[in-house]
């Protein structure tokens, strides 16, 4: 916990832009502003479902393909309902379509965690690990939000990523203790998942604007509980807490994203590109 | 909360003023659509019709459904099926998806639940609604769960997440059939 805090316990300040690459970081009010927060809830679920469907025929075993899938799943049915009001919100119009397929990487509000390629399956499980243990805080929080769909979604969501957390849980809790192999791939996966984590728990602008405005929950008040799950299992696991990484992720929230993320976007929207408007 | 679901506008024009037979033959049509995944379920099985309501004089059936899983990929197919159930009795259909309260397979019939079991589904344990939106600690899967074929409840989980998100596959112990749980949300 204590690691955690010292790199979070402070606003990030936003990135400088790269030379001619102009960056939005003005914060909206009011519908717009639920709508923007929407936005990143929805996009880290989208951007976490997307890579977790590559693992589909990739996993080491058929029932993973199927688990991982399903995960995804979830995750997907919560962007959806997410996007959908966000675009209602914000005055636009657009559908969750328009919002998933035709925005461009800038415009995308994910954290670093969820574009990150596949590593191993332990990586994965470590992310996984992280991320609903950051999702179930986030989502048992949000049942009371003034948005009532944001609410009606966290309400439904926060049983489906207990599963989610569940099975992560029980894989780091097997590999940790496992062979000395996956004990050594599982600590390694630790290590790595450590440089995105603090950027899932700090105070943005516009999550510090919505929970003032009781729709949203400052990502700062969920670190402990979240954390705590993580240590427990860790600890389960016969691993240990990695140090304090030597670089953290950040920018996500204001659309700055890493390399890969061009590249599962090319995925995730070429079909709907190349043909716009097309119906099945 | 309520969004809308496109659903195909009404062939033909509706038939009005709607009598109360055709009103009550309209609304068992409705809870009578059988589940796309899992067809020995009616929708009525599931509890996921939360309110039906057949407008008289314009012809119109409101239709609220509560989806199971938030990704369920049959919801879609149920929407479009409780669409065609509606006009095939002339009516106009109007189906709405409503995500508050959130749905729980307490709300599963206890017909429904026999009708899993015979069809060879362990279904799922009742009393999980309580849990509320309480996140919960690590005993998710090593719950007791009774084999559907023998009864015996020397079970044992091999997946947590089966062919559809809301199944998780065990094996019996005792017959050592392999089966299908229908877990608890």
């Amino acid at each position: 916990m204590n690691r955690l805090e010292t790199t979070t316990s402070t606003n990030e300040p936003t990135p400088p832009a790269q030379a001619g690459v102009a960056v939005d970081t003005s914060l909206p009010t009011g519908d717009a502003l639920t709508a923007r927060y929407l936005l990143q809830l929805a996009d880290d679920a989208l951007i976490y479902a997307q890579r977790l469907g590559e693992w589909v025929a990739n996993a080491p075993q058929i029932e993973e393909d199927m688990a991982l899938a399903n995960v995804s799943l979830d995750l997907l049915g919560q962007a959806r309902v997410l996007l959908t009001r966000a675009g209602e919100l914000d005055g636009t119009g657009r559908t969750e379509d328009d919002l998933a397929y035709f925005r461009d990487e800038r415009e995308f509000r994910n954290v670093h965690l969820v574009e990150q390629p596949l590593g191993d399956f332990a990586d994965e499980m470590a992310r996984m690990l992280v991320f609903a243990a950051y999702q179930a805080q986030l989502y048992a929080a949000l049942v009371d939000s003034a948005e009532p769909t944001l609410a009606g979604v966290a309400a439904k969501a926060v049983k489906e990523v207990d599963y989610h957390r569940d099975h992560a849980t029980q894989w780091v809790l097997r590999l940790g203790d496992g062979t000395s192999e996956s004990h050594e791939r599982m600590q390694a996966a630790l290590t790595r998942v450590m440089p995105y984590v603090a950027e899932l728990f700090a105070d943005d602008p516009v999550s510090v604007a919505a929970a003032d405005s009781g729709v949203g929950v400052l990502p700062s008040s969920l670190q402990e509980a979240a954390w705590r799950h993580v240590e427990a299992t860790v600890e389960g696991a016969t691993l240990t807490m990695p140090d304090e990484p030597r670089h953290r992720t950040r920018g996500g929230r204001d659309g700055i994203h890493s390399r890969p993320m061009g590249y599962l976007l090319a995925e995730m929207q070429h079909v709907a590109r190349s043909h716009p408007g097309a119906t099945w | 909360m309520v969004s809308a679901v496109d659903v195909a506008p009404a062939a033909g024009e509706a038939r009005s003023p709607v009598d109360d037979r055709l009103a009550a033959a309209v609304e068992q049509a409705i809870r009578d659509v059988p589940d796309p995944e899992i067809p020995v379920l009616t929708l009525d099985d599931l509890g996921i019709v939360r309110e039906v309501r057949v407008d008289a004089d314009s012809g119109t059936v409101d239709v609220t459904l509560t989806p199971t899983y938030s990704g369920c990929p049959a919801t879609e197919v149920i929407a479009g099926d409780v669409a065609r159930a509606i006009t095939r009795h002339g009516l106009r259909p109007r189906v709405v998806t409503r995500l508050a309260p959130p749905w729980t397979t307490d709300w599963m019939s206890e017909r429904g639940r026999i009708r899993l079991r015979e069809f060879g589904i362990a279904p799922p344990a009742p009393g999980v609604a309580t849990r509320g939106s309480r996140v919960q600690g690590l005993s998710l899967s090593v719950r007791q769960v009774a084999c559907p074929r023998c009864g015996s409840e020397s079970t044992e989980q091999i997946a947590r997440f089966g062919s559809t998100p809301c199944k998780a596959l065990r094996r019996c112990l005792d017959c050592r059939e392999p089966f299908d749980e229908f877990k608890p949300l």
